[in-house]
């Protein structure tokens, strides 16, 4: 732990920019966007953080979960079952991040203590979040229903109430409040998850990842650490989930399906595998381009599938490090503003520090 | 007594349809370890090359049987040689490189035909068991699918191409020091997978849905079926059918069918929770 905050290295300029660049938006967010933008935002914001709990189990954790979307449905239908149910937010939004981390852990212990890993955890929790698509939309009958919210099948949970304050259920935020909540949230989130990677706790989930065997040779429980990193994980997608509800108050099987699925991964793919700042940006990007192809004329032909799957494919040949760490890395090598252990870093391809 | 008869069909021909989705991944996975998650959409590409060729007249069974696995081999070819070939080793870049072309396919295939669902009728005509109407197609589809097995046990056991094959991916290097090219081995398996891939997706044409989406229904059974299965791949593919296919149609019988496939990850979960190496990784050792 260092004392004073040196700029020398991309580590604590990272996090010096990104804090800076936050924290500016959020008090400046509700100025300098108007209604529609803000609510906009608001979605960008839920998939940044849905992102991060990506980028944390996989370029932290090595754990590469397919199915990160579950736990994102899952946090979006556990809210709007809660709220249609309670009619007061607090213990809902609370609910969104409990019941996915439980059902994280559930999973992990199965997957971890059964010692699966790379592919076989990539197609067990593929499988998941398919299952749950599939059952959400078998669910559209009348017996569907938990207490008094019907879960509607494939038409989706709809007029879910958003957020109000906390024990005052007639007063609820309006979209300024939510994008506070949700732009806080977020932050608090950042540097959560960089404190988290600061303890003890933290470089042992990096260490395991570096070499597993190592790791358990020198006397951790790589299973334990795997499971806890992966709730973790899942907490943070399932908050992920309400805020997308608390965006437009609706909610439907589609956060289950397979293209979104994919999208995660493409987010942290393209962003940089090892970072926390890249996922975000690049959900960002992907968000737009999707939004963009959608009012395109010629998307019937040039179709998100076929756009998707030619950026994979390139990112993976030519760009396998993903854009933040290759930018870092050639800012190292052609300007001035070099980093102290730049050697050191782009020797290794998964060192890539963290920011 | 007529359901009970009926059970046991429906019961045979969900084992027989989940072998016959496994067959092309058992070898492309199972053996070569290459994760292809291109697998379902190999499928896709089979049974729609089923479907065009049909519609433009050529008989069913040509198209299903001979068509299909060439059309899909030769792509699977051209995939290999462009990009695939080039993970070979590397796990996870594999997993999404492959997931890449998966996506790939279906834009370029819902580019050419649209999001549209297409199919052809089944052949054979139906016979009826007592009250029940059965189609005849589904209990040649059981036929095929052991006539596929015994094929692929019958190549990688009895012919030198087998031998061969078996013998690069225990070891290449051996292999490549007696004078064979492990690059063009492994081409050539890759290629024979998918064109096992395609005729599965081509005989599973006519009692599915074709759209070109297709894919994701089977890319997560198959796979987990051939990870229960273990490390022989064939064998090991063929038990972990005979018991997912048996729970997901019994329990299917009983709810519906996407309790059916719930009902079967449970079992796959559990399974590979007792068993991690898979089913021949304990039992059938030996086995191929």
């Amino acid at each position: 732990m260092r004392l004073a905050l040196r700029l020398d290295d991309w580590d604590s300029r990272g996090l010096l920019f990104t804090g800076a660049i936050m924290v500016a938006l959020l008090f400046a967010g509700p100025h300098i966007f108007d209604l529609f933008t803000l609510l906009k935002v608001i979605l960008f914001i839920a998939m940044a953080m849905l992102a991060l709990s990506m980028a944390f189990i996989w370029g932290y954790g090595g754990i590469l979960c397919f199915g990160q979307s579950a736990f994102f449905g899952l946090g979006a239908y556990a809210y709007a079952i809660a709220m249609i149910n309670m009619g007061e937010s607090t213990v809902p939004i609370l609910l969104s991040g409990f019941i996915p981390a439980a059902f994280a852990m559930l999973l992990g212990y199965f997957m971890f203590y059964g010692r699966l890993s790379d592919v076989y955890l990539a197609v067990v929790t593929l499988a998941v979040t398919l299952i749950f698509y599939a059952f959400m939309r078998s669910t559209s009958g009348e017996e569907y229903r938990i207490g008094s919210a019907r879960l509607m099948g494939f038409n989706g949970i709809s007029a879910v109430p958003g957020f109000n304050w906390p024990g005052f259920p007639d007063s609820p935020l309006w979209p300024d409040d939510i994008f506070y909540v949700a732009m806080a949230l977020l932050i608090l989130v950042y540097f959560g998850l960089r404190f988290v990677l600061r303890t003890h706790f933290g470089r042992v989930v990096v260490a395991i990842k570096e070499n597993e065997t190592r790791a358990e040779l020198l006397g951790y429980d790589v299973r334990f650490y795997k499971m806890i990193a992966f709730t973790i994980g899942g907490a943070i997608a399932g908050l992920a989930g309400c805020l997308s509800v608390a965006f437009n108050n609706f909610v439907n099987p589609d956060k289950f399906a397979l293209a979104f699925a994919a999208q995660i991964i493409m987010w942290v793919l393209i962003g940089g595998v090892g970072t926390l700042v890249g996922p975000m940006l690049g959900s960002l990007a992907l968000l737009m381009l999707y939004n963009w192809l959608g009012t395109q004329a010629f998307a019937e032909f040039l179709n998100t599938y076929l756009v998707f799957g030619a950026i994979i494919i390139v990112f993976v040949l030519a760009v396998p490090q993903g854009l933040l760490p290759t930018a870092r890395t050639l800012l190292n090598r052609y300007t001035p503003w070099g980093d102290a252990s730049a050697t050191a870093q782009s020797a290794s391809r998964s060192g890539a520090g963290d920011d | 007594m007529d359901t009970v008869a009926l059970l046991i069909i429906e019961v045979l021909n969900g084992i027989a349809s989940l072998a016959l989705t496994c067959a092309g991944l058992a070898i492309i996975f199972g053996m070569m370890r290459v994760i292809n998650f291109a697998h379902g959409e190999f499928m896709m590409l089979g049974a729609y090359t089923t479907v065009v060729a049909t519609n433009a007249g050529i008989n069913i069974w040509v198209s299903m049987l001979i068509i299909s696995p060439i059309v899909v081999g030769i792509i699977g070819i051209i995939a290999e040689r462009l990009f695939i070939r080039f993970f070979y080793g590397r796990l996870v870049d594999t997993l999404i490189a492959t997931w890449g072309l998966s996506l790939l396919l279906i834009g370029i295939v819902t580019a050419i035909f649209g999001n549209v669902i297409t199919g052809v009728s089944a052949p054979l005509g139906n016979i009826s068991i007592g009250e029940y109407n059965l189609s005849v197609y589904r209990l040649a589809l059981i036929g095929l699918t052991i006539g596929v097995f015994v094929a692929i046990y019958l190549v990688l056991t009895q012919t030198k191409l087998g031998l061969i094959a078996r013998g690069t991916m225990q070891n290449p290097e051996q292999a490549s020091v007696l004078g064979i090219s492990p690059p063009r081995v492994y081409m050539v398996t890759f290629g024979i997978g998918a064109a096992v891939t395609g005729l599965a997706g081509g005989l599973l044409a006519p009692i599915s849905q074709v759209i070109p989406t297709v894919g994701f229904t089977y890319v997560a059974q198959a796979f987990i079926t051939v990870i229960t299965g273990g490390t022989g791949a064939v064998t090991g593919t063929l038990v972990a059918s005979g018991v997912f296919g048996t729970v997901r149609q019994l329990v299917t019988y009983q709810t519906t069918p996407i309790i059916g496939g719930v009902a079967l990850l449970i079992v796959a979960v559990i399974l590979l929770r007792a068993l991690p190496q898979g089913v021949t990784g304990k039992i059938f050792r030996r086995s191929l």
